[in-house]
């Protein structure tokens, strides 16, 4: 559909973000800024060890302690086999997990829980339970859960869905087209990168949070910092042994989440305690076990092999992973399936394509969904194995690129093959601008001039990388958002969306699109979103889906809600429908000239004449997911003698489609782009031998600052997504999918060391330079 | 103990226990919950407020050591009902994304700019290094630094 580029429409203006003026007048937005009268404070016994078996929990001296309300452990809790992970139902990911189970499996992992009037009785009590657990060897490593003859992580009877748990196998995959290994050999170039990202942490500055509590009718509401309130609601209800219906869940302002929010974790313990004692509770992680008890990006070693025609044509892609999911499988397999899922399609033309891996269990935190889900780890390998094809063939690994991605018209055959844990569905690109990404991003870094030149200053070289990635938007098949538009009787309008906001604009994204189709400005389109009570179903706010699937329910809905206005006003003013026109607010007749203002519709249809209420319902599940596009260009300086890494420049130029709110697009580039540059530079979780974290905490794991962000240029390149909403895609994950090899191969350009494992910290640039005796 | 002080240029005086953190008395003793806890070991900024003028962290603040000061929240900034220019700037660059850190961003950044009326680019990086962002790329943020720098003069 072609965007309306009049005056005054919504689409494509970077307007007032809607939640904005309440977020920086310190409003009472978050989770935790509610006060409920009354209430307790739950906090968790977290486990010492890293593989242990629970022989008993004494819990008498604890209940002791004057203001505990009630004790939680596997003793007296029923034992239901879920995923913590927050996807569709049925999930894709193994039911491995218990509430409180009689074995631990990674150091944090949770034995008891407590509720008690104060934080200071909840921390006496948690002190005072007396656990005797009897150790098991613990397994740290991927390598040593394949061993043979490696102790069990995951032996209970009652876990569903794990793919060999005889030998800690969470998730495989295995997906052949054609004959790559056959390919590879006979190629005539081949290249070949094997890159590796350590645990790293989301590090949301709002900590994991909620409040349960009993509304008047004695119903369960669960205020909580989800990205997925409806999956919330429907995974609490069967671990807690609750009637969906008898609970509500509700997402306020939340203070970031990039994937660690789409998991399940202290809901279930605070529904439970709040059950138990019938007063409300409230919980919050600390910073310590944001880091170790919630959720990481899975560490991952991915192998990458090319081969490729003289001329630089692919003709043969292999990929292969190795994943560690942790102590439990959330998300296991289908980040294992996206690491290939997301990347091999933008190099199509190779007819002979392997991606294989494994997801395994080890006794060290849980890896779950973050950010770029699996893409990231891919890109970086391939991103990498690319810039090394291209210097074996003498290209311009810009040039490379332009020989082989994907184009409009074009397909791949991994669409079909590798979906959500299941296969996937066909699907062509219908909007691609990656080639404008390309020209741009380079003019912009100085590709011609500066690549290669290795200039000098003191210690210090510089250098150029490059690397491309793509994405999706939603995934096919699963999800499903809907929107229900309502019209008032002064001709404003209440949207309400299952969407789920997170930091990310999605509010104020849904309010354009629907203003857009409605001829009406953004502030007269109230939005009130994620409240299962009260807003229709929507998936969640994870893989990229908010703007494109959500984005479509609503436009969807306004369409409808656009039809009844004109059939009110065509009965009003005597006229046919299809000669009347909506905009700024008002209806008018192309044929006679008159016109009458929403208001007076609204108040037509309200009291006066064949009353009704404007309103529609409308939703959309996502038949395939177009790919935002974004090329990235760094320019660094390695110190030679101590191995420092500075990111000098980096350009990022993305296509998302159409842009609806071009500030929030450029906004979401720049913050992934910065998370990615730490991933590469400086974010890495250290375990002591025994498996415990030894940097839980922003002194010592340390994410990027004002100080340390480089200066970052994003660009955003439009095209027009058919099927997009006002042409749009997605634009949330794609920019942490460059960083890591952008910045790797540009350390290449500067002194000629290929940095392969992740963060690129001065200790292994310098080994790699062989400064390191 | 018994403990007087100005917040948002309003005197308070409340009974407090001697170890209790200023940032628990701010949001559960006075409802002035515009102040964040994203850490509470003074590594993220999130609880950042100003004692008379400086920028504090209310999480390692002891209630007690604000006798006789001066304290202002996010919720003094726009008291009269109007955003201040800084809150506005923040607004107009997209330097607020999920906001948590936002009130504690805005408040050093209101800090900086008393002292330094027209910090460069740089300047407003030194010295927001303290409030840790994960949403942006900080470059929205000190856009709006500057872009409040330049309405003021």
């Amino acid at each position: 559909m072609a965007v309306e580029t009049q005056q005054g429409g919504a689409v494509g203006q970077s307007v007032r973000k809607v939640d904005g003026p309440s977020l920086v007048a310190g409003k009472p937005l978050f989770t935790l800024d509610l006060d409920i009268p009354g209430s307790l404070v739950g906090a968790i016994l977290p486990s010492p060890h890293a593989h242990a078996r629970i022989v008993s929990v004494d819990t008498s001296a604890a209940e002791q302690v004057p203001g505990v309300r009630a004790i939680l452990h596997h003793g007296n809790v029923p034992r239901v086999p879920y995923t913590t992970a927050g996807q569709g139902w049925p999930e894709p990911s193994p039911y491995d997990t218990v509430l409180f189970d009689t074995k631990v499996r990674f150091v944090g992992d949770r034995v008891a829980a407590v509720a008690a009037e104060t934080e200071d009785a909840a921390a006496e009590a948690l002190a005072r339970i007396r656990v005797e657990y009897e150790l098991l060897p613990p397994i740290l490593s991927p390598e040593e859960a394949l061993a043979p003859g490696a102790p069990i992580i995951h032996d209970e009877p009652d876990a569903e869905g794990i793919y060999d748990a005889s030998h800690n196998i969470a998730a495989a995959v295995d997906i052949p087209i054609g004959d790559a290994a056959a390919a590879l050999a006979a190629a005539p170039v081949t290249a070949e990168a094997t890159c590796e990202i350590p645990y790293s942490q989301h590090a949301t500055i709002e900590p994991h949070c909620v409040i349960a509590y009993f509304d008047d009718a004695g119903r369960l509401v669960v205020r909580t910092s989800t990205q997925v309130p409806f999956h919330v609601r429907r995974i609490v209800a069967r671990v807690v042994g609750l009637d969906p219906a008898r609970i509500r869940v509700v997402k306020p302002r939340i203070g970031g989440g990039f994937g660690s929010k789409q998991e399940v974790l202290l809901e279930p313990v605070a529904a439970l305690l709040a059950l138990r004692t019938g007063r409300p509770v409230r919980m919050a992680y600390t910073r310590q076990e944001v880091f170790v008890a919630s959720r990481t990006r899975h560490p991952m070693k991915v192998t990458v092999r090319l081969g490729a025609t003289k001329d630089g044509a692919l003709h043969a892609l292999e990929m292969d992973v190795l994943s560690n999911t942790g102590a439990y499988g959330a998300h296991a397999l289908t980040v294992l399936s996206n690491v290939g899922s997301k990347t091999l399609p933008l190099y199509n033309k190779a007819p002979h394509v392997h991606f294989h891996g494994r997801a395994v269990y080890t006794n060290l935190p849980v890896a779950g969904a973050y950010r770029g889900y699996g893409a990231t780890q891919g890109y970086f390998a391939l991103e990498v194995a690319m810039d090394k094809l291209a210097e074996k063939l003498g290209l311009d690994p810009v040039e490379l690129r332009r020989r082989n991605y994907i184009r409009v018209g074009e397909t791949s055959p991994i669409f079909e093959k590798i979906g959500e844990g299941r296969e996937g569905t066909a699907q062509i690109v219908r909007s691609c601008a990656l080639e404008e990404c390309l020209r741009i991003g380079a003019e912009r870094i100085g590709w011609r001039e500066k690549r290669g030149q290795r200039r000098e200053e003191g210690p210090w070289v510089h250098g150029l990388g490059m690397a491309c990635a793509m994405q999706g938007s939603g995934i096919t098949g699963v999800d499903m958002a809907a929107a229900t538009l309502v019209m008032q009787d002064d001709g404003s309008f209440r949207l309400l969306v299952g969407a789920t906001d997170l930091g990310t604009g999605s509010d104020t994204i849904l309010a354009q699109i629907a203003a857009q189709e409605l001829g009406v400005p953004v502030d007269r389109v109230l939005v009130y979103s994620s409240d299962t009570d009260f807003t229709p179903f929507d998936t969640g706010a994870y893989a990229s889906s908010t703007t494109y699937v959500s984005g479509n329910a609503v436009l969807r809905a306004a369409s409808d809600v656009r039809a009844q206005i004109l059939d009110v006003a065509a009965a009003a003013l005597g006229e046919r429908a299809s000669a009347l026109e909506l905009a700024a607010g008002v209806v008018r007749s192309r044929k006679s000239g008159k016109s009458l203002t929403l208001s007076e519709i609204g108040h037509r249809a309200t009291y006066v004449t064949d009353q009704r209420q404007i309103a529609a319902t409308a939703s959309f599940a996502c038949p395939e997911s177009p790919p935002p596009f974004a090329a990235f260009f760094c320019e660094v300086a390695v110190d030679r003698e101590t191995g420092v890494v500075r990111v000098e420049r980096f350009v990022v130029a993305a296509d998302c489609g159409v842009a609806i709110h071009p500030q929030a697009a450029e906004g979401q580039l720049e913050g992934a782009v910065l998370q990615g540059i730490g991933h590469a530079l400086c974010e890495e979780m250290l375990f002591s031998p025994r498996g415990r974290c030894l940097n839980a905490g922003f002194f010592d794991y340390k994410i990027p600052s004002s100080l340390d962000a480089p200066a970052i240029e994003a660009i955003l390149v439009p095209s027009e997504e058919p099927t997009g909403p006002w042409g749009a895609k997605s634009i949330s994950e794609v920019g942490i999918n460059g960083p890591l090899p952008a910045i790797s191969n540009a350390i290449y350009d500067a002194v000629g060391a290929r940095m392969v494992r992740a963060p690129f910290t001065p200790e292994r640039v310098r080994f790699a330079l062989g400064v390191i005796p | 103990m018994t403990l007087s002080f100005r917040v948002n240029g309003r005197p308070v005086t409340v009974d407090v226990p001697p170890g209790r953190r200023l940032l628990d008395l701010l949001r559960e003793d006075l409802g002035l919950t515009g102040t964040k806890e994203g850490c509470g070991e003074g590594e993220c900024g999130a609880c950042t407020v100003l004692v008379d003028g400086k920028p504090r962290l209310a999480c390692l603040t002891a209630a007690i050591q604000v006798e006789g000061r001066d304290v202002l929240t996010i919720e003094g900034l726009a008291a009269s009902g109007q955003l201040h220019p800084l809150q506005e700037a923040f607004l107009a660059t997209a330097g607020v994304q999920c906001g948590f850190c936002t009130p504690g961003l805005i408040l050093a950044a209101h800090a900086l700019l008393a002292e330094n009326p027209s910090p460069t680019a740089d300047e407003v990086r030194e010295y927001l290094s303290g409030n840790l962002c994960r949403c942006t790329g900080y470059e929205q943020v000190v856009e709006a630094v500057l872009r409040a720098a330049e309405r003021r003069r």
